[in-house]
Parts: structure tokens; sequence; C-alpha cells
């Protein structure tokens, strides 16, 4: 059967198992709508958050991005992960027990103040927007690769999909289509890692390929794969350091403590019954996410050595551009990989050295969605790519616009503007704000503002300068005042946001950059993408000094606060 | 009686902050200790085809972490049994 056929059946079996989905789990109450009734198992918790929580840049651009950073890479591994062990023990457990339904409503009751309420809101929206924004052109841009279709065909075809199954479900809905969509998504990435893994070294498991010989040779596949980048005057791989050693350190910090406050993935823990199982549903998510996140390592060093091999074979010549492979000119047509033969010899020199070098682009992205082709797997495989990239996005998709409806539906609606309004009224009210959300994302999917660029990097430092402070400053502190939450969070996203705006221009837009993009001029030699952890401390000292001078919270909120801090009733 | 309860529930808080602590330096020592600040140091020695450091930061820091988040789920409810402040209490 064709490629494009065998796609079209997969990628339309996986949404009729959504859409089925949707119609079985439809919310009939606002406790079903915020958090699914609050009885979701703990190991079906954890799925439903992997998912919720591996979003397109997980799938199909990070091992893209280890492949060309090597060592440097690491930062997003362990980033991504190391969160999870700060959500367990220091956030997770602690909202669980509170029992509400959103995390602005936590900060609110716990700061005793709609204002503190209204700034978490408004940190909610701008971080999980900028979040959102990336999933809707991953919609867009794996149904124009892979179903020929155009990009805002795409567009439209996913933003039904969530419509369906979010605004009729809820948080319900989501859960059980995120479940499904994990399970999509990890079979989609891990079975052509076990395949090039078998290939190159003989074994099955992608984690210990890594560390294994290659078949038919007593060389290890990594240092195979430093000594042929080495040659062609790359960076070792295996080294390779981002920047500095201070800046991979913050920038590992900002991307945990981020995770820790993404409010998107932080409400997925008020689902599960007991606060023993909120403790237990982290370690579940971190299991279901460590099978992509210690694959990827895999398919990225294994992947830069297949393309390097094919680009600059040993002993012989360059690959002759008359002889390319077919997945090249595939490729090539996509303009995210581009060859020119500027000494026209019919081949392709390849090599660090930008004056002589002809492989003239080579997106990251490539690599993950290439790697079933370049490795000659079998179609089906391809197509459950495809599937499996749409997956990712449309389950952080969906999961991110909960967040934002529950935030206009429940917290400025219900708790601060109509606190009269009956419980059927405000499920209307948050099915409307779930509908209107997904129209503004995919409003926003069209005509991606300026900012899109740098999306991922100013979602996780903005919650790790606002949310994540407040939240453990709530939790394991008695005498942190209103007016020292307030001017914290705001201290906080205002510092980074400055600085990510000084180096990369004011919404990004090229040309505003008042302080100049380049290293020298950075604090300290960090990158703005690290800067959240740096933006978090600032937070932190500014909402303690100003404690120290407020009066301090009423009893009431220390009574709240011994609370939260017991399991029992 | 009260009071008595009081004494118990901040104990318990107590304990708790140890535990974290604890799994918090381990959880610092194998990520930023092992697959950063120590990197260079670790590298010199290997686990099959991986360099060490390289294997912490690529595999073994995230393989540490789930195995926190397991002992700290069961030692937090050995915990909340202890200072009878569980839930099934």
């Amino acid at each position: 059967m064709e490629l494009s056929t065998i796609t079209y059946w997969v990628v339309g079996a996986s949404f009729a198992l959504y859409i089925g989905i949707a119609f079985w789990a439809r919310a009939g109450s606002t406790k079903e709508f915020y958090v699914a009734g609050g009885g979701v198992h703990p190991i079906a918790n954890g799925m439903a958050t992997a998912a919720d929580w591996m979003s397109a840049a997980s799938f199909i651009s990070m091992a893209g991005l280890i492949a060309f950073m090597g060592y440097g890479g690491s930062v997003f591994l362990m980033g991504w992960t190391g969160g999870y062990v700060i959500l367990a023990m220091l956030i997770a457990p602690y909202l669980r027990k509170y029992g509400k339904f959103t995390v602005p409503e936590f900060i609110g009751d716990r700061f005793y103040s709609d204002t503190a309420r209204i700034v978490a809101v408004v940190c909610l929206i701008i971080c999980s927007v900028t979040y959102v924004i990336g999933q809707m052109k991953g919609v867009g841009v794996a149904f124009s690769r892979f179903l020929e279709t155009d990009y805002e065909t795409g567009l439209y075809i996913g933003m039904v999909i969530v419509f369906f199954y979010a605004v009729l479900g809820g948080m319900k809905g989501i859960t059980y289509t995120q479940i499904a969509q994990y399970c999509v998504l990890i079979t989609a990435y891990t079975i052509p890692a076990i395949f090039i893994s078998l290939q190159l070294t003989g074994n099955p498991l992608p984690q210990l390929g890594l560390g294994s010989t290659l078949t038919g040779s007593e060389t290890y596949l990594l240092d195979k794969l430093d000594q042929i980048v080495v040659d062609l005057g790359f960076a070792e791989y295996t080294t390779q350091t981002r920047l500095s050693t201070l800046n991979m350190f913050a920038f590992t910090a900002s991307l945990m403590i981020g995770t820790a406050g993404l409010p998107h993935v932080i409400i997925r823990f008020f689902t599960v019954p007991k606060v023993a199982d909120a403790r237990t549903s982290a370690g579940w998510a971190l299991v279901f996410i460590a099978i992509l996140y210690t694959t990827a390592p895999a398919v990225a060093a294994m992947a830069r050595l297949n393309v390097t091999q094919t680009l600059a074979p040993e002993n012989a010549m360059a690959m002759s551009i008359e002889e390319r492979p077919k997945w090249f000119r595939t490729w090539e047509a996509t303009g995210l990989l581009k060859i020119e033969d500027k000494n026209n010899d019919g081949r392709v020199q390849y090599s660090a050295d930008a004056d002589s070098n002809e492989l003239v682009k080579l997106d990251n992205d490539i690599l993950v969605l290439a790697n079933p082709e370049i490795a000659q797997l079998p179609n089906w495989v391809i197509a459950l790519v495809a599937a499996g990239g749409l997956a990712a996005a449309l389950s952080t998709a969906a999961g991110l616009l909960l967040a934002i409806s529950s935030a206009i539906s429940h917290d400025l609606l219900k708790s601060t503007f109509m606190p009269q309004i009956s419980e059927r009224a405000e499920l209307r009210a948050s099915r409307l704000a779930m509908a209107l959300a997904i129209l503004g994302a995919g409003y926003l999917g069209l005509n991606p503002p300026g900012f899109a660029a740098g999306t991922v990097a100013l979602a996780f430092g903005l919650a790790a300068s606002s949310i994540f402070p407040a939240l453990v400053m709530g939790i394991f502190s008695r005498s942190v005042t209103r007016e020292g939450a307030i001017v914290g969070m705001l201290g906080g996203i205002g510092v980074t946001l400055a600085y990510v705006f000084q180096h990369k221009g004011i919404m990004f837009i090229p040309g505003t950059e008042f302080l100049g993009g380049l290293s020298p001029n950075w604090f300290m030699g960090i990158e703005p993408n690290a800067f959240g952890v740096v933006g978090a401390l600032v937070n932190f000292a500014l909402a303690l000094a100003v404690s120290g001078l407020t009066s301090a919270p009423p009893e009431r909120v220390v009574a709240l606060v011994e609370d939260i801090r017991l399991p029992a009733n | 009686m009260s009071e008595n309860q009081d004494s118990r529930s901040r104990r318990y808080w107590r304990a708790n902050l140890l535990l974290m602590t604890k799994l918090s330096v381990v959880w610092f020592v194998v990520s930023f200790g092992c697959g950063v600040l120590w990197v260079e140091e670790l590298n010199q020695f290997r686990l099959g085809g991986y360099k060490l450091g390289f294997w912490f930061a690529q595999q073994g820091a995230i393989y540490v972490f789930i195995a926190l988040i397991f002992y700290y789920a069961k030692a937090a409810v050995a915990l909340d049994k202890q200072f009878n402040r569980g839930e099934d209490c």
C-alpha cells in the first residue's frame, strides 16, 4: 500500500478512538469537568500525566536537539524529568490535600487575596497560551508533512478533534483520551528506536544499545561517534558542553522548577482519590515519561551516527549527489534539508568548516521524523510516527486548554466576579471558556505572533519564576504574607520577561533587543532560556523581604497551612 | 489532649521535612553533581560503552529520580502511620 494511504488509515483510526472516548466520558458536573470526579487511579493518572506533559517538542524536537548538542543536550533530559521529584515531594500531595479545582484557587486562598488569585491567573494564562501555540503549530506541521494537506487544513482538523473531547468531557474526557494518546505515542517512539538499535548494535533495548559495541566490531557505538564527528571538525559528542558549567546548571534547574510549576501538570494530581495516591502517581508519571526520555538519547546518538556515515562514509568518497537516498530528496522538498555543491564535484562534502561544508541546512526536527526512513523501516512504522507526533501535540494542547478555561470559568467567574453562579451555569461557562480557548489557540496557530519561536523557553521561565515559588512558600511557610506573595510573583515574572526581552527583542520582535542578543552581554553567561531559576530566586527574596515588613497572615490562613501538611482529615 | 495532638502533628512535619531533605541531597548529587559539576572526573570511568559522567547525565539520573519518588511515597506512608496522620486513621 502507498505510504500516504497507510498514514491516513493509522491517523484516522487513532482519531476515531479519541472521539469514541469523548462520547463515552462526558462530564456531568463541574467536579467531573475540572478534576475528572477525583477518582482516577494513580497509575492511569500517571499515564495521562505523561501524555499531558510530553509535547510535540519532546516527541519531535528533543532527540534532534540532543543529536547536535551531544552531552550539552542532557539539560533537557535531567531538567524535564528531575522536576517530578520536586513535584512529588514539595507540591502535589499538599495541593491534593487542599482538595479544590485549580492552582490560582490555592494561591488566592493561601494568600487571602483576590489580587493574588488574579495575578496567578494572569501568570497561568501567559505561560499556558505561549505553550499551546507551539502545540497547534506542531499539529499543523505534522499534518502537512505526512498527509500532504496544507498547514491550515491540518490545524482545523486538530482543533475539531480537541473540541470534541475537551468541550464535552473536560478533565474526564481529556484524562481517558490522554491515556490512549500515551499508548499511541510511546509505541510510535519506541518501535523505530528498537529497530535501529538492533540494526546498529544487535541489542533490542536502545538504552543498552547506546552503551554497546557496533555489530561486527569491537568498537563502542559512542566511541565511534566521538571519533567520526571529531574527524569532521565537530566537538566531541560525549563531552560537548552547552556554553558553560554554570549555564548547564542554571538551564537544568530552570527546566526542573518550571516543570514543577506548570499548572496543567499540577492539576492532573487533583484527579486522584487520596494524598498518598498523588505521591505514587508522580512516580508512575515519571516511569511512563522515562520510557521515552531514556530512549531519546539513544535515538539521538544513533541518528547522528547514521546521518554522518551516510554523508561522509569512512574509507570511501563523500555521498554522491546523484545517488543520494530517497529520504534525502523527500526532506529537501520540505526545505528543512538543503545541500549546495560548492566545489562542483557532484558530492556532498560535510564538515564543521562553514566555508567548505556543503550540507547547508539540516533541521533538528528531521531526525525523529526521518529516522524510520533513514533506517529503511517498513511504511507502517512511518505512519505510526505521524500518529504519535499528533498524539503528543493534541494531548498537551488539551491539558493546557483545560488549565486556561478552568482559570477563566472557576477563578475569574465563580471565585471573583460572579460568586452566586450556579453549578450548572458554571459548567456551561467552563464549556464556553474551553471553546473560546480552542478558537483563540487556533487563531494564534494560524497567525503565530513574533514570539512563537521562543514559546517553550518562555513558558518554563515564567512558570519557574512566578507560580512555583508562590506554591512552595504557600505550603512551607506560615509567615509569607499576601503582599509578599504578590510582589514576589510580579517581581519574579518581571525580571525573567525583562531578561528574555532585552536579549531576544520585546515580544521577540527582531531589532528591539536593547542589550544585544549575544553571549558577552549575558548575566554571568546564562542564556535567556536558562534564566527562570534566577527569576525564581528574585521571587523568593522579594516575598520573604516584603513579608517581614507587613503584618502576619490571619489565624485561619495559618490553620489552612497546618491542615494541608497533614494527609489525615 | 489537643496539645498532645498539636505536638504530634509538629513532630510528623519535622520528620517529613527531614526525609525530604535527605532525598533532595540524593536528587541534587545524581543530577547537578554527577551530571554537571563532576562530569569530567567521572568521565574517566566507564560503564560499558558509556563514559560514567555522560551516563549519569543521559540515563542514570533519570533512573534514580524514579527510585526517589517511589521511596518517598513509601516512606511518607510509613510516617503517616507512625504519627497517626494518614488518611486511613
